[in-house]
């Protein structure tokens, strides 16, 4: 029977990366996937005729260039393209436009105040700062603080001397900036409310978080430290879908020599003499390799796919207890014609782009209320992208495709399990916040794609419904990712391996994990590593 | 009295399309080209580089240099100029030329429209009349007419340009091959459409005259809303030409009749385009002088570089060990190239060297300071960019 060096469970795009990695170093890979189509959380596909929906990821700005570049994406069909112009909406129905151009957009926050158009400068400047020594640890295995190999020793100076960089006040600023509450950080530099609150948005996206929950002025950075074409912060659209990245990134495993096999459900990882050593798959068929791999969250992983008994003492309830809460929706909108939002200029630049519905710091803490008490927002945060109106492969000419990405929504409800009526009501209640500042947006709706954490769970495989498998908190970042003593993407069996957003750097379409992990098991194996080192250097 | 100064004839000329183009130029980012304005960019570079590589943008190419050539003797005469057989082109067809001096320095490339047996249309980037003249001294057959003025021109480009062609009326766009010419009539609006191009997408020229200029970028506009049309500005364009693999005047050569110090100029094969030289042919300008170095190989060689990171590096000089003792050549153009994700460039490298190590000593800055690097060359011999979907006829709707 056939043994294969490696196989990969979850065709997730950091599964694809890292499996493409693997069979770049020569070795014999298999990716095996439980639905009938690849790429997991980075995923389009065609729900209604002549639309391509991303079904849960829309956005991109992570993905690491460098990987991008290495693995020939481009060659395998990939195209990452800029989209311009983001609206924040207010509770009084004004609203603050982030205009591209740097006159129009100092311009514009000056209208609000001319201190914040000042502070804003600052800000800037100090979150590129952060953003840019994050960056230079998004493709280093992260050191084992308590295991101080050589290798550990080595990444902690290079941690070190990062920090060390910045200068001694600066060092305290940045420890404290990690435990600071995103509202605490910015009423350091603003006053107006609305530019808080379309700021503060960013630092609750997918995290069971409120702008006044310590911890949340992480998430507003990791936001905002990925880059387009090295303009860091910037987002940009993955032409054809978020699922062009994953079909990309599955090309290039085939041009190496691996292969995915979908709709094959891995129920269990088989262990012999403690060493992992193949996967049975739903249908009762074993597979044998002599690797195994995870994409699967931490806490599937440790506790679905794993016999307890093959795992030591206290794991299980450590993998049981990793954090996860599923915070975030997803609603998929269909429309006949693009939408006018009242009190926007007629401008191409800025009238089709994202559109923000953070309304005030008040609004968004109320939305957080609501996810505390086991309901959905019933205002809630919304960030909409109309990527047809810059890729024009993803919905008929004229017509358009808006993603909506909602915070908060939970993943168990306190009046009982989801329903598909529920999960209705969840999404009149975001169309009708739209149609508060666009009016006639309901008559555009051609067909409507509405997921809550419930129905990501199921489909994904996401953990709650978690967009980064795993909050992002400081105790569960670096070393601590997914938990101390397990962030170097090894589990406790050996020959297998972790390599999903579980791990170090964590959630966002980035290939990052995927790469590091591949980078780990080729070291194991004793190979010369494929995996190229970033070239942050130049930033 | 104080009177407002007089700028008037100081001023670059508005094309035909500058009534509609400066509305998108946001900050007047303007050059000049042939004494025309040309926007260097209208809003932003890399947003107008997108819309050609994801949609469709469309370029005001007006201040080309436009010349008929008709009569009896037009194919002797243009084929005795370029040093590609003029004679094989079909009418209908379009061709990409080079002319040399007699000693077989180039002069400058453009493209030849075959449109009618004894009618061309020569384009080029810099005005030709001079050589032009002098070239047809002993053909008595032949009538050159200057249209620079009177035609107004799009580069229409991009991966949605046929859709929005279509979309605008222009039944059978989808079958013109590549390098061919199409008439067509939309009302009173006459225009002819080439499938011809500068950035190695899918992609379209379009010919109409000055009066109709509007009408046309109206009609394109209005049809092409849906397919992302945006234009785009030279900052793009040049961006665009360099992942195809073409060359510019004035930045891999210097044009042989401009050109002051001693082979300052370059030859064909020096950029590498020797299969656009046809010595099969009867005699040609320069013929003699190529033929010598052909035989000989050209002393430098126009090289397509893969530099390692990300910085550009236009500007650098190329050494042949990575501790820069001697250098072996120097950058001529290199950008980022946003959908390879690769630093690329071209360089003109000493032939000898080329099969060697490259690198290339790249200065770059940041906020005021700055900082160098050698970077490692990788030599690419096809294209950094070149789509399938460009080639396919009829093309695909994106
Ligand atoms: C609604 C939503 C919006 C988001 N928006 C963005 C965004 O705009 N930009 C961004 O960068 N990030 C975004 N994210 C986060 C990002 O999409 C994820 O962090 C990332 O895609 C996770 O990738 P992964 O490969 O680590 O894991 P996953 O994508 O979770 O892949 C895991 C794979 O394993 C498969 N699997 C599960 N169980 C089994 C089994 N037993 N056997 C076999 N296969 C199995 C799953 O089907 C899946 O294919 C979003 C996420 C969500 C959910």
């Amino acid at each position: 029977m056939k043994r294969y060096d490696a196989i990969v469970i979850g065709a997730g795009h950091n599964g694809l990366t890292n499996a493409a990695y693997l069979a770049k170093a020569g070795l014999d890979v298999l990716v095996v996937e439980k639905n009938d189509y690849i790429g997991g959380a980075a995923v389009s596909r065609e729900l209604y005729d002549g639309w391509t929906y991303s079904n849960c990821s829309y956005v991109c700005s992570m993905m690491r260039q460098v990987l991008h570049r290495d693995l020939d994406l481009g060659r395998h069909g990939l195209m990452l393209i800029p989209y311009l112009g983001t609206i924040n909406f207010g509770d009084a129905g004004n609203a603050l436009i982030s205009y591209h151009s740097k006159s129009a957009a100092y311009n514009e926050l000056k209208r609000h105040s001319r201190h914040d158009a000042d502070a804003k400068l600052r800000i800037r400047a100090d979150l590129t700062r952060y953003a840019l020594i994050i960056r230079k640890t998004l493709l280093r295995t992260p050191p084992d603080p308590a295991w101080m190999r050589i290798r550990d020793i080595r990444e902690l100076l290079f941690l070190a001397k990062q920090f060390w960089s910045l200068g001694e006040k600066e060092i305290y600023e940045y420890v404290r900036f990690f435990t600071l509450s995103a509202a605490d950080f910015l009423d350091e530099y603003f006053e107006t409310d609305l530019i808080k609150a379309s700021m503060a948005s960013s630092g609750i996206i997918g995290t069971a978080l409120g702008v006044h929950s310590p911890g949340s002025s992480y998430i507003l950075l990791h936001h905002v430290m990925g880059d387009v074409d090295g303009n860091v912060g910037a987002w940009g659209l993955a032409r054809g879908g978020m699922g062009a990245i994953s079909k990309a990134l599955e090309s290039a495993l085939r041009s190496f020599g691996g292969a995915v096999r979908s709709e094959a459900e891995v129920v269990r990882v088989l262990v012999r003499h403690g060493r992992a050593c193949g996967v049975v798959l739903a249908n009762g068929e074993e597979i044998h390799s002599k690797i195994v791999v995870s994409n699967l969250d931490a806490k599937r992983t440790f506790t679905k796919i794993m016999d307890k008994r093959d795992l030591p003492p206290g794991i299980f309830e450590k993998a049981s207890k990793y954090k996860f809460h599923g915070s975030s929706g997803k609603v998929n909108i269909a429309l006949d014609a693009l939408p006018k939002f009242t009190g926007v200029p007629d401008n191409p630049y800025v009238n089709r782009g994202s559109q923000a519905y953070p309304g005030s710091m008040h609004t968004l803490e109320r939305a957080f209320d609501c996810w505390k008490r086991g309901r959905f927002s019933d205002v809630p945060f919304i960030e909409s992208v109309i990527p047809s109106a810059w890729d024009p492969t993803v919905a008929p000419p004229g017509k358009h495709w808006m993603s909506n990405f909602i915070q908060y929504c939970p993943a168990e409800l306190s009046d009982g399990p989801w329903t598909p009526e529920k999960r209705d009501a969840f999404g009149q209640a975001v169309v009708e916040r739209i149609e508060a500042y666009s009016p006639g947006f309901k008559d555009l709706i051609l067909h409507m794609e509405v997921r809550t954490p419930h129905e990501i769970e199921q489909e994904v495989g996401l953990t709650e419904g978690n967009i980064f498998q795993g909050e992002l908190t400081i105790d569960q970042l670096l070393f601590n990712r997914p938990f101390p003593g397990y962030a170097q993407y090894r589990m406790p069996v050996k020959r297998m391996y972790m390599c999903g957003s579980s791990t170090h750097p964590g959630g966002g379409v980035s290939s990052a994990c995927g790469a590091n992990a591949a980078r780990e098991i080729l070291l194991d194996l004793r190979k010369p590593s494929t995996v190229p080192e970033d070239d942050c250097d130049d930033e | 009295m104080n009177s407002a100064p007089d700028f008037s004839l100081e001023r670059a000329l508005p094309t035909p399309f500058h009534a509609r183009t400066q509305a998108f130029n946001l900050e007047g980012r303007w050059s000049s080209w042939n004494g025309y304005l040309a926007a260097e960019q209208y809003f932003d570079a890399e947003l107008e580089y997108f819309k050609v590589r994801n949609a469709c943008g469309i370029y005001d190419i007006s201040p080309m240099q436009k010349y008929h050539v008709s009569g009896r003797d037009a194919e002797a005469m243009l084929n005795r100029m370029v040093t590609r057989d003029v004679t094989k082109m079909r009418v209908g067809r379009v061709s990409y030329v080079l002319w040399c001096t007699g000693a077989g320095r180039l002069i400058d490339d453009g493209t030849i429209f075959r449109l009618a047996e004894d009618a061309f249309m020569l384009t080029c980037g810099s005005p030709s009349t001079a050589w032009l003249k002098k070239s047809a001294i002993g053909f008595d057959d032949l009538v050159i007419k200057d249209k620079s003025d009177d035609l107004a021109a799009l580069s229409f480009q991009g991966p949605t340009s046929c859709a929005a062609l279509r979309c605008m009326g222009l039944d059978g766009i989808e079958e013109v091959r590549p390098f061919e010419i199409r008439r067509f009539e939309l009302g009173a609006l006459r225009f002819m459409a080439s499938r011809t191009g500068f950035t190695g997408d899918l992609g379209y020229e379009l010919w109409v005259s000055a009066e109709d200029a509007l009408a046309l970028w109206d009609a394109l506009y209005a049809a092409g809303e849906d397919f992302g049309i945006h234009p785009f500005g030279e900052v793009a364009t040049n961006m665009l030409r360099l992942e195809a693999g073409f060359i510019m005047p004035g930045a891999e050569f210097n044009e042989a009749l401009k050109t002051i110090r001693f082979e300052h100029d370059q030859t064909p094969f020096e950029l590498g385009l020797d299969s656009m030289v046809d010595f099969k042919k009867p005699h040609f300008n320069g013929r003699t002088a190529l033929l010598a170095e052909s035989k000989r190989g050209p002393r430098v060689s126009l090289t397509k570089l893969d530099i390692e990171g990300n910085k550009p590096a236009a500007g650098s000089f190329i050494y042949n060990s990575k501790a820069c003792r001697r250098d072996v050549g120097y950058v001529t153009s290199g950008i980022w190239s946003p959908v390879v994700k690769a630093n690329i460039a071209f360089a003109m490298i000493e032939s000898k060297h080329i099969s060697g190590e490259l690198w290339a000593h790249i200065n770059y800055e940041k906020e005021l300071r700055h900082y160098s690097k050698i970077a490692r060359c990788q030599i690419k011999q096809s294209p950094f960019y070149a789509p399938q979907h460009a080639k396919l006829t009829p093309p695909a709707d994106f």
